[in-house]
């Protein structure tokens, strides 16, 4: 029986930059990925014959700096602009780094944009060094890292005091009202307002909305804070990198092991037990799956207290991003727009705001928003000589809808593929097959609990020392031996590494205690 | 509007014995409990107490809150939820038990009573169904209330054994916490040794149908032995003597703690002899574990002996007449052990300083502060022997 110092459960981004962290430590790790390959939502697949996307996630905005820099990602990116569509043709273009260059636009809006455009990303800078680091706990003797929080402070306050009471204002109010307050082009707001609400369960006048907008531009590619960026090959490229280092680091990854429990003696994680009756021992068992996949089924509620299985249970972990992928013939017309960048129909934040409003009732919207990526334009191995992969984030898609999962996933394609006729006609008749993934397919195929992409809602009463709950935020669990590293932990989603590797973090410093 | 529409009119809801508690009360003398019409005194404190020490008492015990635990879970789900092994526990017996929230403070106590092998109820203070149906979550098991369907009695006092004889019942092989049922006008009539008064007694379960024929019963049987309807200030002297605790009253349930160091611990409360730690997992346990070897209990639960004859009620306990040790939580003047006796939370750090009681006593009309020596005592602090011989003895 093969045995392992610590186990790591889950072969995504996080799962991979936790071993990879823990193996350099000198621990013997073992990834144990239930899938036939690992990368989880970096995982590409054939999505029609000859047809291939790259992963479920096709974006990379927040991949922590320290994997990148640790594990020697050595990444092809490709910088991207966004292109905010108007069914009429007059579009916006977004480039540099979240609009540093704004094309179509009036000079007094372009004004306006770049002073609201510094002032956020002076916001999240201050913010981005609290997801390198584990939540705070306000409690004696809590281990908090002082000095790290104290520099964060002292950031803070450097702000100046107007930029401080500024941020302390913005903080916790939606980002609606703050694009009314500054803007006034439709296109920009709908953009702006598309990319704060990507991912979670808010329409941007939901309160609390901008937070997610600040946590998305503290992410980084490459030194560059809020860029956007596609690495050569995609998503599963990233994967493919991390698997490597994690090896190199020796790493020994299982994929096709599917764990159906986790072995608890005396109170202590000591391993799994695979679902095929395979036990696997371990000292520390690391799960970078979902939490409420960890504790309520592969620990189990009769092990835990009743408050901390009641909290988890209600966690909220509603999903309403759908996945879209299309198999074109050919090229489509965004009535001109540059196919190489990032196109987002999201034309007023209204729309956005409006095709919110269904998915509450278990609806599906009628004009949904999403953002569209022609990846067969950067890698043309995706599709066949002539013909292209379009792979697009749609929302708002219910995650348990009233019509039932089959009739809601045909309403979405057909309402997605009226919304993109729309802004790019004849693009129907170029699609030779279609794929949607609606939020219980996501949950169905990745784990993600409600088909939530950050495993578990990325909204401020869910975040920081609250994520994924007050008592799990420090990555341990009351079990002793076991850790959480996923999405589900702090900082959250994305293709990003960073809960992976600050729970590596957080286990090596308890071991060192 | 339907009947059912009007309860506001009717605040408190009163109990299948009302008519029968209502005729004795003659001084009118209610309260509420648990939502329902509770008698505090019926006519003279002293008599009633009397009655619990050297006669038969009558305490209607409808307003205790109920629920009942059924499924092939149903142990597996009392070991998660309450720290004592309820798997232990054989079918026809009741324990005494308490249960905490995640951090090992009390939520509540009560008695747990084995109606089958995958049957329970469990009697307590408060209500905690949401509390109860979460814990479900991942166990076999059904929860339900049952406050309404059972009309409960308390029947205490050294001749209560006779009564029940009298009555038709014969419990005299019934030990102490076994319970025994027993054909009653047609129906069914479940009696448990147990009660809330240190004495000998019995507690009486039947449908809220019959009631009225039960009290009936026993007062028509009883009257030889001085039968007599209670009211709760008399039992909450009996239960001072006999050391036993009441939820919200010697302690705050953690769920309704507003200020932080309120709750209190088993450990802190004298019940750490409650928990078994080997059978497993259950809500609490690693808090109380780490309370228990890091030592941190702060408090401690215990009796006092405090000289005279003034209650010490609400009194703050100082320890060498200077620094706040405690307070008192219940408090009497005891008539059995001619003792002035009282229920104390006190810093385990003044322990074993010395203890003072700062009494207000009233004296027509003007308060006059006593500082009196007061001496830890064993608890119970009255338990006779009658409580727990069997056959019970021929009063």
């Amino acid at each position: 029986m093969p045995s392992s110092e610590i186990l790591v459960l889950g072969g995504g981004t996080n799962g991979l930059s936790a071993a990879f962290r823990l193996a350099k430590a000198g621990h013997r790790v073992t990834v144990l990925e239930a899938e036939a390959t690992v990368g989880g939502a970096a995982r590409g697949w054939d999505f029609a014959p000859g047809f291939r996307t790259p992963g479920l996630a096709h974006v990379l905005h927040l991949m922590d700096p320290r994997v990148i820099k640790g594990m020697g990602l050595k990444l092809d990116l490709t910088p991207l602009p966004s292109i905010a569509l108007a069914a009429s043709g007059d579009h916006l273009t977004f480039g540099g780094t979240f609009g540093s260059t704004l094309t179509g636009v009036s000079d007094a809006e372009s004004k306006a944009w770049a002073d609201l455009r510094a002032k956020l990303l002076r916001f999240a800078g201050v913010l981005a060094p609290m997801k390198q680091m584990a939540p705070p706990r306000l409690a004696s003797g809590a281990g908090n890292e002082t000095l790290k929080l104290l520099k964060l402070a002292l950031k803070m306050r450097l702000l100046g005091a107007d930029d401080f009471r500024e941020l302390l204002r913005v903080l916790l109010i939606n980002i609606w009202d703050a694009l009314e307050d500054e803007l006034t082009d439709p296109r920009l707001k709908g953009l702006v307002a598309f990319d704060t609400t990507l991912g979670t369960w808010l329409g941007p006048r939901s309160p609390n909305s901008l937070i997610l907008l600040l946590n998305r531009l503290a992410g980084e590619v490459d030194g560059n804070q809020a860029a956007l960026a596609l690495p050569k090959g995609g998503m599963e490229a990233v994967a493919q990198a991390m698997t490597t280092a994690a090896g190199a680091a020796g790493v020994i990854i299982r994929a096709g092991a599917k764990v159906a429990r986790i072995l608890i003696e005396n109170d202590r994680a000591v391993g799994v037990l695979l679902d095929t009756g395979e036990e696997l021992r371990a000292s520390q068992v690391v799960s970078a799956l979902n939490p409420k996949t960890t504790l309520l089924s592969l620990v189990g509620p009769r092990l835990l207290d009743n408050g901390l299985v009641t909290r988890l249970r209600h966690q909220k972990s509603r999903g309403a991003a759908a996945k879209l992928h299309l198999a074109l013939t050919g090229l489509p017309d965004f009535r001109g727009a540059d196919l190489k960048a990032r196109l987002v129909i999201a034309p007023s934040s209204n729309a956005v705001e409006s095709a919110f409003n269904p998915v509450k009732y278990g609806e599906v919207p009628s004009a949904p928003v999403m953002e569209i990526l022609l990846l067969s334009l950067h890698d043309p191995a995706l599709a066949p000589p002539g013909h292209h992969v379009l792979s697009a984030i749609v929302q708002y898609a219910p995650h348990a809808p009233k019509a039932g999962e089959d009739a809601a996933r045909a309403q979405m394609l057909e309402a997605c593929l009226t919304q993109l006729e729309t802004f790019a006609p004849g693009i129907r008749a170029q699609v030779a097959h279609a794929e949607l993934l609606m939020p219980y397919d996501i949950e169905a195929r990745f784990g993600m609990q409600g088909g939530n992409w950050h495993h578990g809602e990325l909204s401020v009463e869910q975040m920081l020392f609250l994520r994924p709950l007050a008592e799990l935020a420090q990555y341990r669990t009351p079990i002793d031996g076991l850790w959480l590293a996923g999405a589900g932990s702090h900082p959250g989603g994305g293709i990003s590494g960073a809960a992976g590797w600050n729970a590596a973090e957080a286990l090596l410093k308890a071991g060192k205690a | 509007m339907s009947m059912d529409n009007l309860h506001y009119l009717t605040p408190l809801k009163q109990t299948p014995f009302h008519p029968r508690v209502a005729a004795a009360n003659v001084l009118n003398n209610w309260g509420p409990w648990a939502g329902c019409t509770s008698a505090l005194t019926l006519a003279d404190e002293a008599m009633e107490y009397t009655a619990i020490r050297n006669a038969a008492s009558v305490y209607d015990l409808c307003p205790m809150v109920k629920y009942r635990v059924q499924g092939a879970d149903a142990a597996d789900y009392l070991n998660r939820l309450t720290v004592r092994n309820a798997g232990k526990l054989p079918v026809g017996s009741v324990h005494y038990t308490v249960w905490t929230d995640d951090h090992g403070q009390l939520v509540d106590d009560g008695t747990l009573f084995r109606l089958g092998p995958t049957d329970y109820r469990i009697c307590c203070q408060e209500r905690h169904l949401p509390w109860l149906l979460d814990s479900a979550y991942g166990f076999d098991v059904i929860i339900a209330e049952e406050t309404d369907e059972i009309a409960a009695l308390s029947l205490q006092g050294p001749c209560s054994a006779q009564v029940l004889k009298a009555s038709g019942f014969d419990i005299s092989s019934l030990k102490p916490f076994r319970m025994a049922t027993f054909p009653f006008e047609g129906g069914s009539l479940m009696i448990s040794r147990t009660g809330f008064t240190g004495d000998l007694g019995y507690e009486l379960w039947t449908d809220p149908a019959r009631a009225l024929p039960l009290w009936d019963r026993l007062f028509t049987e009883g009257k030889p032995w001085g039968i007599k309807a209670i009211g709760s200030t008399a039992l909450n002297l009996a239960r001072l003597e006999a050391g036993f605790i009441i939820t919200n009253m010697d302690f705050i349930p953690a769920p309704q703690a507003v200020r932080e160091d309120r709750t209190r611990s088993p450990l802190e409360m004298g019940l750490g002899w409650l928990i078994d730690w080997d059978k497993g997992s259950f809500t609490g346990r690693r808090a109380l574990k780490a309370e228990l070897d890091g030592k941190t209990a702060r408090w401690t639960f215990v009796g006092l002996d405090i000289p005279g004859n003034i209650s010490a009620e609400g009194s703050l306990i100082y320890a060498g007449q200077k620094d706040e040790a405690g307070f008192i939580t219940a408090a009497a003047w005891s008539p059995t052990l001619k003792c002035n006796i009282a229920l104390a939370h006190v810093e385990k750090i003044y322990l074993h300083r010395d203890l003072w009681v700062e009494i207000y006593a009233l004296r027509e009309l003007q308060y006059v502060k006593l500082m009196l020596r007061a001496t830890v005592a064993d608890r119970p602090f009255f338990m006779p022997a009658r409580r727990r011989a069997t056959p019970p003895g021929n009063f």
